[in-house]
């Protein structure tokens, strides 16, 4: 996690605190380092999602793709310096009202093995 | 700030301006077309480039945050679902209210509107209040 990409997050999302942006305010607030938004799990865990969601196994049909909903429940804050691995999985493939539901689930950790962040991220295709 | 079943927190009213998609993909790695090229967007049907959804997601979050003590630390879960389409050069408004409040824990109810359109729906926000509210 880079210092400069959380604060260019935090910037894009009108965030301004100390604590995502000055390290020494940061550690004074209890923090290893620049502490990043929570919703900054898009960032690092979505590369991980993007490979389920375009695998040719799934075949997924991008063009009438939605994202539908989105859930993220938070552990360990995730501070500039620190290393996040995520892993995917498909969680649920469901079809409602003509529609398909892919239910994607992410699970993050970081470098001392904590959970990050576990996301669920339900994608719609619409009846085409 | 005590919160109890029913109160509503502070809104949020934020204008993106017209380049803040842009800055948004860039920050976040998202560059589908749809939300930085407005002829791309009109072709495929929309009004113009849209907001991202997780942008919004994003606002959701903060009003969520700076209505207990401001610190990350505090929102333990965020679920949204994505409705309308936001776009730039429109105040949204993010509400929320108390729809649980027990020892150290709330849960709001939380939604975010555009122009009477609302473009996140159903969101819950888990928050863990530090000591001393």
């Amino acid at each position: 996690m880079g210092r400069e990409k959380i604060r260019e997050y935090a910037n894009a999302i009108g965030v301004h605190a100390d604590i995502n942006h000055d390290r020494e305010a940061a550690r004074a607030a209890g923090f290893r380092d620049v502490v990043a938004p929570p919703t900054f799990a898009v960032v690092y865990s979505a590369g991980s999602v993007a490979a389920g969601v375009l695998d040719p196994e799934l075949g997924i049909d991008l063009a009438r793709m939605l994202h539908g909903s989105q859930e993220f429940v938070w552990g360990e804050p995730v501070c500039s310096g620190d290393t996040v691995t995520t892993t995917t999985t498909v969680a649920d493939l469901y079809e409602r009202a003509g529609m398909e539901f892919y239910v994607f689930e992410s699970v993050s950790l970081n470098q001392d093995g904590q959970e990050s962040v576990r996301g669920t991220w339900t994608n719609i295709v619409r009846a085409g | 700030m005590a919160l109890d079943v029913g109160d509503s927190i502070p809104e949020l009213r934020v204008t993106p301006d017209k380049y803040l998609p842009h800055r948004y993909a860039g920050a976040s790695g998202d560059f589908n077309p749809i939300h930085i090229d407005t002829e791309f967007a009109k072709a495929v049907g929309l009004p113009s480039n849209i907001l991202h959804g997780l942008y919004g997601m994003a606002l959701v979050a903060r009003a969520a945050v700076a209505a207990v003590d401001g610190d990350p630390r505090s929102l333990k879960r965020l679920s949204v679902q994505f409705r309308g389409m936001g776009l730039p050069e429109q105040e949204i408004t993010v509400t929320g209210t108390v729809k649980e409040a027990n020892a150290g824990q709330v849960v709001l109810a939380m939604e975010a509107e555009q122009g009477g359109n609302r473009i996140i729906r159903n969101a819950e926000a888990e928050l863990a209040l530090g000591p001393g509210e």
